[in-house]
């Protein structure tokens, strides 16, 4: 009969209507400033620096490389490399950014950097509240505002940032292995040359090895 | 303070307050506190029209509508207001200026006027004119003319197919509205609404004498339902401001205080379509029960009102919006006929004498029609459930 269905349409919005006070499965709206979704496990805002240990500028994993400056799509991170060099977070000595800016009004989260980066050195944050009042200066953060602490990336990313650690420990330990050895070469090298002064001089310091295995580019 | 007098106390006060002038003036301020406490009432009302609606239509989708602005987003119509008033208004270059900025005031007018002739409460009428139905169907005549003047001033093709809407769809269902109205007018035999009232204001045992409660009285309140929703723009009959298709129809040009004008009109004539609706066929001011008589002849107005807002509200949350080829079938294909045939009804009841022959004979017409003419034209797919042809 006509009519018929507007029944049947009103019944089920009373249905809605009182369920929603009865109960509260019902009413799926998160009241977000006081309650809050806790993120997924992939979610993914804008990048941030890596540091080990409670220091951010001497723990600071990246070595100004550049490769995701030069990677990035939209061209929002501005590094510039230091002159002077400290250890990086496996030991070696290398420079460090001078300058490390990332415009969050221009990157479009695309994680390549996080993907490139060979020395696990910037990941992806889960920080959304960036809003500010100055679109220039205040959404182009700098070295201090992106440097977060290994501990802060175990918190928001536990599993990826378990396998982090886990290799960047085996490298610093393959690096150390190799240290030894190699300076135990050289000491033997330098016992040798003892026995015969003219040889020519045996290279000192670290020798150069490959930064990392390309393998381990993706972190996902 | 006795019963009586709490029934009667905005008319006391009027007088009380009138009574420090001299005579000469006594009835001219008379009229404008009446008419001040009018603009007074039914803005608070639209605002609570608003916040019940916003609430309303979120928990009828399971969402919890406003609830930031002060206690359960009770204020929420307050910050709603400010942001109307402080925002900037435009007006379009080419647009045409004057028309422009009338069309607003004239709608709050017009709808303001036609609060005038309804019986809010015992004797609580601002003027008890002998034609009041006429009186209030041409102020709502008048607000298709501010409709139109605001979609074509507005030199927008969005505010003019709005416009197109509006006004054939109010002109389509005002005829509906009216005969409706008609049946009550034959029976009641009076134009003035408060007579009709009267006419209602008498109980069998405990329970009302109301029209709605004789078969061509639920027919013609049916009726009215389906016009009224129509000629205030309401959903499923949203048309002439439907988001998705034309912006906001006739009022898209329209920012700032003038829109929040336009808001208030449409609320201030669904609040005057209601009222209508109450006086013809629910009685009036007039108690549900005999025994409820002590309670404020006012507050039962308003009670009515609200729950005939509250099932505006209702519909809105519950039925898609029509299209206007459905619009238009359902208007003269349907409404039409069967109002017209609810006045030969009437006429019939009217002659029947008392008894209980013309309840039966009446309610068999009336139901026999609309069954069947909701088969045939479910049938032929004039009414009834959309079908598309791709959804097949």
């Amino acid at each position: 009969m006509l009519g018929e269905g507007i029944m049947k349409g009103l019944m089920e919005t009373a249905k809605n209507f009182a369920g929603s006070y009865v109960s509260k499965e019902r009413l799926t709206t998160v009241q977000y400033p006081e309650e809050r979704v806790v993120p997924a496990e992939a979610a993914r805002v804008f990048p941030f620096l890596v540091y080990d240990g409670s220091d951010w500028q001497a723990g600071l994993r990246c070595v100004a490389c550049q490769i995701c400056e030069k990677e990035c799509p939209p061209k929002c991170i501005y590094i510039d490399k230091s002159a002077d060099k400290k250890p990086d977070a496996v030991g070696k000595v290398q420079f460090y950014p001078a300058r490390f800016d990332i415009d969050i009004s221009v990157c479009m989260s695309c994680q390549i950097c996080v993907e490139v980066c060979p020395f696990e050195a910037i990941k992806m944050d889960t920080q959304f509240e960036l809003a500010t009042d100055d679109r220039f200066g205040g959404l182009l953060l700098d070295r201090e505002q992106l440097a977060k602490s290994n501990e802060y990336y175990h918190h928001i990313h536990a599993a990826e940032a378990g396998e982090v650690d886990a290799r960047l420990a085996a490298e610093r330990a393959a690096y150390e292995a190799k240290a030894k050895a190699a300076a135990e070469a050289a000491a033997a090298k330098a016992a040798a040359a003892k026995d015969a002064p003219p040889a020519p001089k045996p290279p000192t310091g670290a020798p150069p090895s490959p930064p990392a295995p390309a393998s381990d580019g993706g972190v996902d | 303070m006795s019963a009586s007098n709490l029934d009667q106390i905005f008319i006391l006060i009027k007088n009380w307050l009138v009574a420090f002038l001299p005579q000469f003036w006594q009835p001219i301020a008379g009229a404008i506190l009446g008419a001040v406490a009018i603009i007074a009432v039914y803005p608070t009302l639209f605002a609570l029209a608003v916040l019940m609606e916003r609430k309303g239509l979120g928990r009828m989708q399971n969402r919890y509508g406003p609830n930031r602005v002060g206690p359960f987003g009770i204020l929420q119509p307050v910050a709603d207001g400010i942001k109307a008033l402080i925002k900037e208004d435009v007006v379009p270059f080419r647009a045409d200026a004057a028309v422009h900025f009338l069309a607003p005031i004239l709608l709050v007018v017009v709808v303001f006027m036609s609060l005038a002739v309804l019986p809010m409460g015992r004797n609580l009428v601002l003027v008890d004119m002998d034609s009041g139905l006429l009186f209030f169907f041409a102020m709502g005549a008048a607000v298709e003319l501010s409709v139109f003047m605001a979609g074509w001033s507005s030199r927008n093709k969005y505010s003019l197919l709005g416009a197109m809407r509006a006004v054939a769809q109010m002109i389509s269902y005002e005829v509906v509205l009216l005969l409706s109205s008609v049946a009550v007018v034959m029976i009641s035999g009076s134009l003035s609404l408060v007579k009709i009232v009267e006419a209602q204001n008498h109980y069998i045992g405990i329970l009302p004498n109301w029209y709605v409660f004789t078969p061509w009285g639920l027919a013609g309140f049916v009726m009215f339902v389906i016009a009224s929703t129509a000629e205030t723009n309401r959903s499923p009959f949203d048309l002439p401001e439907g988001e998705s298709e034309i912006v906001a129809g006739y009022f898209t040009e329209y920012s700032g205080f003038k829109f929040a004008l336009f808001f208030l009109g449409e609320y201030v004539e669904m609040f005057g379509v209601a009222g209508l609706g109450t006086t013809l066929f629910l009685g009036g001011w007039t108690a549900p029960l005999s025994v409820l008589a002590v309670v404020p002849s006012w507050i039962w107005f308003f009670a009515k009102v609200e729950l005939w807002i509250c099932f505006f509200i209702w519909m809105r949350g519950t039925l898609p919006r029509l299209r206007q080829d459905q619009l238009m079938s359902f208007a003269w294909k349907f409404a039409l006929p069967f109002t017209l045939l609810n006045l030969m009804v009437t006429a019939l009841w009217r002659f029947m004498g008392e008894g209980w022959e013309r309840w039966v004979v009446c309610s068999a017409i009336l139901i026999g029609a609309y069954v069947l003419m909701g088969r045939v034209g479910m049938h032929k797919g004039q009414i009834g459930p959309r079908r598309y042809r791709y959804a097949e």
